[in-house]
């Protein structure tokens, strides 16, 4: 499933949806993240008003990013960091490997970064023969599968532990066999012995960034586990490798979206450890890099302001979407076949990697809505989803099936009185051959939707049928 | 776009290109150059604008809540004593890694038998010392910054974080905790590392079971002096 793509989409659906094991671990998803989410957002009365702040915040650093982005490397550059901006992600990739070079790396830990994920970091270094270490649990755990994240925050969540602990006996062959792994407590004790022998050994380390703040130069990392700062305190240089639309202006407008991303994402009322790196080591500092860099990725996002999908770059990525989308939980993170999944990746992913190759990732959605409602940034996902089925049928190659039907519903929609006689011998047909239970296993010509789901029948009159029933009655 | 004004102009130039806009515009760079020196604050949670008994509550039920210990210090020697008690008490040698602070050097040490080693945390060293140099009661968040007084290492190598902090150093919300770095460092000017710490290590990655101690301390003390 690792190696799945956008555009095998559907077959990547189905097998998810087949497979026992990730099943029963999506459960996970609907038992924590949503209800964790919910208590926390009740214990904050200004949640509400804070996203209003979030989304105006956002819109006014968009709508100046250019001049953010001068002032922050200003703040950078005068705290003695440096600043490298990556067009594209083969730039990011070259910048961040001349700088290991540049560095004599050996070994590179790194904190969770989805822009390292996006721009495929971790395997242009190792093809140079530096040795990559992913230092979260999840990315670790995926590292040693070769697997890829199912999910922005929670990488893993397609996992259960019984297989993780099969990962660890294989990978960390100089452990005892004999050892017992049958805990989660067990499973992170061991990968916290491995790792931290890693961090020490560390010439480079890579965290992503969750903001740079324009008025301090800084970069914050939000994690629990703290690996993240190990990363960024103990090798002799920090590369923060993140993208342009991360910039907030203010310390007080990253407290704005601080208050928001813990609690939309893993529902806590803050991440354990939010830490703010600026520069290198000061005169005097104990402790802390020597050098500090920060490549800034573009890779399609400035394509992207001021067109329709604009609003799309207010997203921090804390994947409430995810948690909250039927169609993720019911198929999970691998089958959408890019690093950005669920109703943030169905918008996202077209626009990085083109719509001809993400054109059923927009498709992908039962228009709910929900992923609007709880998004942190207000971000319209639904109608975002939309504008690219609009792009993707204007294109003008649907395909034969859907263009058909598509004709066939015009032209009886277009003459009404056939519409109607039609609807009204359909309907009833239709709930007839549904039964008692109301649900159609089978339908010719819809094999490929019903094979999935059944479609529920139509109950009682048509609108109009029942339109003119209630006029008369009144 | 020019190919050989290099990546940043390219990057610059596609920002202005897409949002319609030049880099002169006087009212454009007015708006950047005020939001930045006057900083404005958003909405603050009422639960940090309470009175003062309510916020110390308030601090101390968020950090124990995030599964940290609490422990409150009317006077130096009380801070000293509850330091090495909590070490005692978890079977941690007496033997703390501490930096150069000075609430922290100022401390009755004579009343207890720990041991102090000064400098940034080794790998071996299985408990540190830090001074928060401010606190937000909104979630139980303490302010640490690097340093020789409070080396940012203490905070994550160890097994074991005790964390010291003044009670008339605790402020509401994270704004004003800023608002005091700003007062010791300057507009807008910040130590190389500012960490915001609200509990100890932990992780949830596998099945959502909230394990701590992941790769930094497995438990995380806090004293209140005052």
């Amino acid at each position: 499933m690792s190696g799945a793509s956008p555009e095998s989409f559907k077959g990547n659906a189905a097998r998810a949806l087949a497979d026992a094991q990730l099943q029963r671990a999506l459960l996970n998803v609907k038992s924590g993240f949503i209800v964790k989410r919910a208590k926390a957002r009740a214990k904050l009365p200004e949640f509400d008003r804070l996203r209003d702040d979030a989304r105006a915040i956002k819109d006014h650093t968009l709508a100046h990013l250019d001049l953010y982005l001068e002032a922050y490397e200003r703040k950078v550059v005068e705290s003695g960091g440096h600043v490298h901006f990556a067009p594209s992600a083969a730039d990011a990739r070259d910048i961040v490997l001349r700088l290991c070079r540049e560095a004599n790396a050996r070994i590179a830990t790194k904190g969770k970064s989805m822009v390292s994920e996006e721009i495929g970091l971790d395997a242009h270094l190792e093809a140079a023969g530096i040795e990559v270490v992913e230092t979260d649990l999840g990315e670790h755990i995926l590292q040693i599968r070769g697997d890829r994240p199912s999910h922005i925050i929670a990488p893993v969540i397609h996992l259960n532990k019984e297989e993780i602990a099969e990962d660890f006996f294989r990978a960390h062959a100089a452990l005892p066999r004999g050892r017992t792994l049958d805990t989660v407590q067990d499973l992170v004790s061991e990968a916290r012995a491995v790792l931290r022998e890693k961090f020490l050994a560390a010439d480079v380390g890579i965290t992503g960034a969750n903001f740079l703040v324009a008025e301090t130069g800084s970069s914050i990392i939000v994690t629990n586990e703290g690996n993240g700062d190990l990363t960024e305190t103990l090798p002799a240089t920090h590369i923060v490798v993140t993208s342009i639309e991360k910039i907030v202006p203010t310390l007080e407008d990253a407290c704005t979206m601080l208050r928001l991303l813990a609690r939309s994402a893993t529902g806590q009322e803050i991440t354990t450890y939010t830490s703010f790196a600026t520069g290198p080591a000061r005169d005097g500092d104990p402790d802390g890099p020597r050098a500090y860099h920060v490549v800034l990725l573009d890779n399609g996002r400035s394509d992207m302001l001021g067109g329709d999908f604009h609003e799309m770059l207010r997203c921090i990525r804390c994947g409430a979407c995810l948690n909250h989308c039927p169609v993720y939980g019911a198929i999970g993170g691998h089958a959408y076949g890019s690093v950005y999944p669920g109703p943030m990746g169905a918008v996202l992913t077209p626009a990085l990697v083109g719509i001809d190759h993400a054109r059923d990732l927009p498709n992908a959605s039962s228009f709910c809505g929900r992923c609007e409602e709880v998004c942190p940034m207000a971000i319209p996902l639904p109608a975002l989803m939309r504008k690219w089925r609009e792009r993707d049928f204007d294109r003008g190659d649907p395909p034969l099936t859907q263009r058909a039907a598509l004709g066939i519903w015009a032209f009886a929609a277009r003459r009404p009185r056939l519409y109607h006689a039609l609807a009204g011998t359909l309907m009833p047909l239709l709930a007839r051959l549904a039964g008692p239970k109301g649900r159609l296993r089978t339908l010719p010509f819809t094999a490929a939707w019903t094979a999935t789901r059944d479609l529920p029948a139509p109950e009682g009159q048509t609108f109009h049928a029942l339109y003119r029933q209630r006029s008369g009655e009144r | 776009m020019n190919a050989t004004a290099g990546p940043r102009a390219a990057i610059l130039s596609r920002v202005r290109a897409a949002l319609g806009v030049r880099a002169d515009e006087a009212s454009r760079l007015a708006a950047v150059e005020d939001r930045l020196k006057r900083h404005p604050r958003g909405t603050i949670p009422a639960r940090a604008l309470v009175e003062r008994g309510t916020l110390l509550q308030s601090f101390e039920t968020m950090l124990t809540d995030q599964g940290a210990s609490v422990t409150h210090a009317a006077t130096p020697e009380d801070a000293v004593r509850a330091i090495a008690d909590d070490l005692r008490a978890h079977d941690l040698p007496l033997c703390l890694r501490l930096g150069d602070d000075a609430v922290l050097a100022a401390l009755p040490w004579e009343a207890v038998a720990v041991e102090r080693r000064f400098g940034p945390a080794q790998s071996d060293d299985r408990a540190a010392l830090s001074r928060a140099i401010t606190a937000a009661a909104e979630t139980g968040t303490l302010f640490l910054v690097s340093g020789a007084d409070n080396p940012t290492t203490l905070a994550f190598l160890p097994e074991s974080h005790t964390i010291l902090v003044g009670a008339g150093d605790i402020a509401g919300c994270y704004e004003e905790g800023f608002d005091r770095l700003r007062a010791i460092y300057g507009e807008g000017a910040l130590p190389r590392t500012v960490n915001l710490i609200s509990g100890p290590s932990r992780t949830a990655d596998i099945e959502q079971t909230i394990v701590r101690g992941a790769h930094g301390p497995k438990r995380l003390h806090v004293v209140i002096l005052g």
